[in-house]
């Protein structure tokens, strides 16, 4: 448009400069000259008419080119959007089915009263599992890669390996699940995390606090992951009831350890039922009720004997814990953006008879066994609240009650009970204070404080700043 | 002993029955707009029961026993998908046992596959915040989605029910002839809202704006599902000086402080809206969630102030 409108004033200025020159002449020149002049201005003016209506059109379609090479520049661009769409909601090639991949990382800085390579929790048979707190001084904690998707109609399959700070690799869980049973059956195989209780199953990157209830450590080994199947029914009622029961190989503590059984079957049981329901809008609660029956054949810990000789002693009983568990999530008209609380509480009882075997080594007085009777007990209470966005308090209490454990060998036998001072009777007591701040739901750093009374007679002051991070796949959180 | 054994199994034979005597539909919706949807199609051949509440976020909630009863109950789970229910439906399907409702099944519908989404990210960074892969998953604010979702719901519900075909299609046929005479009439009465500026707590009313031609210029969240920050409210006090807002929106179930503070130091009016059924106490079906919400809008936008 500018061009016509820069050249139409000047070819106008021009006409009418021409017109006035002539016209002044025109005064003195005759009828035929004058006659001539218009038409010499008529054609002047003719022509350049035709030069402008040239050019109008030319621009006409010049402007119509461009016109036409924007709005097709736009539908390349709406079908580069449609194709990216397309490509965003689906890959193609190999990697196509590529399984959910995400991972966690940890790390922990330490700073204990006490040397956590010495933790042991008095009155208990030490567990061989992890249950020392984290390290003192900076230190990397378990990072953990997961694999799931699922792998036809029927199946869902998941793969967690954990690899520790001592570059190990173990397998946390490997199991695979139904999809396509009805009825309410769900069926459960591999490596799994047991559905005892309530704090088992979940994963360590989830706990509210920088480690396990005191009594998920003395009577699950901190937490127990069984090779073996779970069947789980849930009722056809509005009310949440759900039946299940675990088949295990019963390779790790209580039962086990792994190597000591060579048979056929299965090693440990779990039966398991839960109720859940909501009150009202704002609250959910689950209860539960657990039985985990296996057979202990050779639980090996060290102790330090009258003597003062360090002796290796060795445990083979039958082990039956019950446990009983019970959460409550609370949040204001069930809205957790702001604020929420949840509490959350387990008690644990276990007996165990069968027999001791006092320093199978012979380093000291000599092997010999008796008759073994322990009746044991511990509950936690924690709870979290958010109370604000992305910010969370917590508490949390233990205790435990190691009763008074039966030993055929001092009852009646040549030992006194100073031989085991590790398994005197004693009642440990944590508490531990938490805050943590997540920017997201994949991040989360924590603070944490314990005064832990696990060791008789030393109260270990625990002190941990942690982070926790998922990146990759989305997974969803448990109730 | 014999006794127990007999009242167990009467229990069990009359739970049973009263099991096969309600046989109606069972609609699991993880959004109140899809259960109202599902209640207009299916009348009472359906018993539809909505897992989340107007007041409560979508995006986060608890995957609670008592969901997982209801899907596992369930015929029909209808959610809106778009990775808005990642963090929870998926573990209801596992846990349900409940081989109608898993993913690919005509028990699993996703009403985002209905719709042309918008704001598909072309990057895909967790650092840009709580973004959607398949693009923006809040499309019930657009009234010409429901029309599609309505659609393909009651094909779906003809599917997994087939005696009740012909009455979904009969019901579905005369809600959609109500459905588009309230978005002409709603249209006509939204033509003075076209092209005005308006400031979102969350984007969740892309739908909406795109529908009203309502023009969005800032968001209270500085990124999707970050809390707002006193610092980006500060920024945006300043930005509302050079560009003012018409209104500032915000849902039931998000804080209203931040809105509240913004509009009491610009001076624009804060404007609750429904967002879902039961966002408002007018709120109480589809028809009245536009209703209240249009009528909300222009009463703001006439400066006559809005709670």
């Amino acid at each position: 448009m500018f061009r016509s409108s820069n050249r139409a004033p000047a070819i106008a200025a021009l006409t009418a400069s021409l017109f006035f020159s002539m016209a002044q002449d025109a005064c003195a020149a005759s009828d035929d000259d004058l006659k001539e002049l218009r038409e010499q201005v008529r054609q002047l003016k003719d022509l350049y008419e035709k030069k402008i209506n040239e050019l109008e059109a030319r621009l006409k379609q010049a402007e119509q080119t461009a016109g036409q090479a924007k709005s097709s520049a736009t539908a390349a661009q709406t079908t580069a959007e449609q194709a990216a769409v397309q490509a965003s909601s689906r890959t193609a090639g190999e990697g196509a089915f590529n399984p959910g991949i995400s991972a966690i990382l940890n790390g922990v800085y330490g700073n204990l009263s006490q040397n956590p390579s010495n933790y042991r929790i008095n009155g208990f048979a030490p567990t061989m599992g992890e249950v020392a707190p984290p390290n003192r001084g900076l230190g990397l904690g378990e990072s953990e890669i997961a694999f799931s998707a699922n792998i036809d109609r029927h199946f869902r399959g998941t793969l967690i390996a954990a690899l520790s700070p001592e570059d190990t690799v173990s397998v946390e869980e490997a199991h695979i699940q139904t999809l396509g049973l009805s009825n309410g059956f769900t069926l459960k195989a591999g490596r799994f995390f047991s559905g005892v209780g309530y704090h088992n199953e979940i994963h360590a990157h989830a706990w509210d606090f920088t480690d396990a209830p005191l009594a998920n450590k003395v009577f699950l080994g901190n937490q127990l992951a069984e090779d073996g199947f779970q069947v789980k029914w849930i009722a056809p009622t509005d009310l949440y009831a759900n039946i299940g029961l675990e088949f295990g190989r019963g390779r790790k503590f209580p039962g086990g350890p792994d190597g000591g059984r060579m048979k056929n079957g299965f090693g440990s049981t779990n039966l398991f039922a839960h109720l859940g329901g909501d009150w009202g809008t704002g609250a959910a609660w689950r209860v539960g009720l657990s039985h985990l029956r296996t057979r202990v054949h050779d639980r090996a810990f060290n102790d330090v004997d009258s003597t003062g000789t360090g002796v290796t002693n060795s445990i083979g009983a039958a082990s039956r814990l019950w446990v009983i568990d019970g959460v409550l999530k609370w949040a204001p008209n069930g809205n957790a953006s702001n604020t929420s609380f949840k509490l959350q509480g387990e008690y644990f009882r276990r007996t165990e008879d069968g027999q001791l075997t006092y320093d199978t080594a012979a380093a000291s007085l000599g092997t010999q066994s008796g008759s073994y009777l322990s009746k044991q007990s511990g509950w936690y209470l924690q709870g979290v609240y958010q109370f604000q966005p992305e910010w969370r308090v917590g508490y949390r209490y233990d205790r435990l009650d190691s009763g008074t454990t039966g030993l055929g060998l001092v009852a009646n036998g040549p030992l006194t009970a100073a031989d085991f001072p590790i398994l005197a009777s004693y009642k440990p007591i944590r508490n531990t204070m938490m805050l943590d701040w997540s920017a997201s739901e994949f991040s989360r750093v924590r603070l944490q404080f314990a005064r832990d009374r696990a060791r008789a007679g030393i109260a270990d002051n625990q002190f941990f700043l942690q982070y926790i991070i998922s990146m990759g796949a989305h997974g969803g959180h448990k109730f | 002993m014999k006794k127990i054994f007999i009242v167990m199994a009467g229990t069990l034979a009359a739970m049973m029955a009263a099991a096969s005597a309600v046989a109606a539909i069972n609609v699991f919706a993880c959004e109140p707009e899809w259960a109202a949807l599902a209640t207009e199609i299916g009348g009472d051949r359906i018993n539809a029961y909505s897992a989340t509440t107007a007041l409560q976020d979508p995006h986060r909630i608890e995957a609670r026993p008592s969901l997982i009863a209801r899907v596992r109950n369930a015929d029909l789970v209808v959610c809106t998908g778009s990775e808005l229910e990642i963090g929870w439906l998926p573990i209801l399907l596992t846990q349900s046992g409940n081989a109608k409702v898993q993913g690919g099944r005509p028990g699993n519908f996703e009403a985002a596959q209905y719709v042309s989404r918008l704001e598909i990210p072309k990057v895909l960074d967790r650092a840009m915040g709580d973004i959607h892969p398949g693009g923006n998953p809040h499309i019930q604010t657009d009234p010409r989605n429901i029309a599609k979702v309505a659609e393909a719901l009651i094909a779906r519900l003809a599917q997994i029910d087939a005696p009740g075909a012909e009455s979904y299609r009969s019901r579905g046929k005369a809600f959609l002839e109500r459905w588009q005479a309230a978005i002409a009439r709603w249209e006509q009465q939204a033509a003075p809202l076209r092209g005005l500026p308006v400031v979102v707590h969350h984007k969740a009313w892309t739908y909406l704006e795109a529908w009203l031609g309502l023009r969005e210029v800032a968001t209270l969240e500085p990124q999707p599902g970050v809390p707002p920050s006193p610092s980006h409210l500060a920024e945006l006090v300043e930005g509302m000086r050079r560009e003012p807002a018409k209104f500032i929106v915000y849902s039931a179930y998000n804080d209203p402080k931040a809105a509240g503070f913004l509009s009491q130091r610009t001076g624009v009016p804060a404007v609750l809206l429904p967002f879902t059924v039961g966002g408002t106490e007018s709120a109480r079906d589809l028809f009245s969630l536009f209703d209240d919400t249009l009528s909300r809008l222009l009463s703001a936008a006439q400066g006559k102030g809005s709670k």
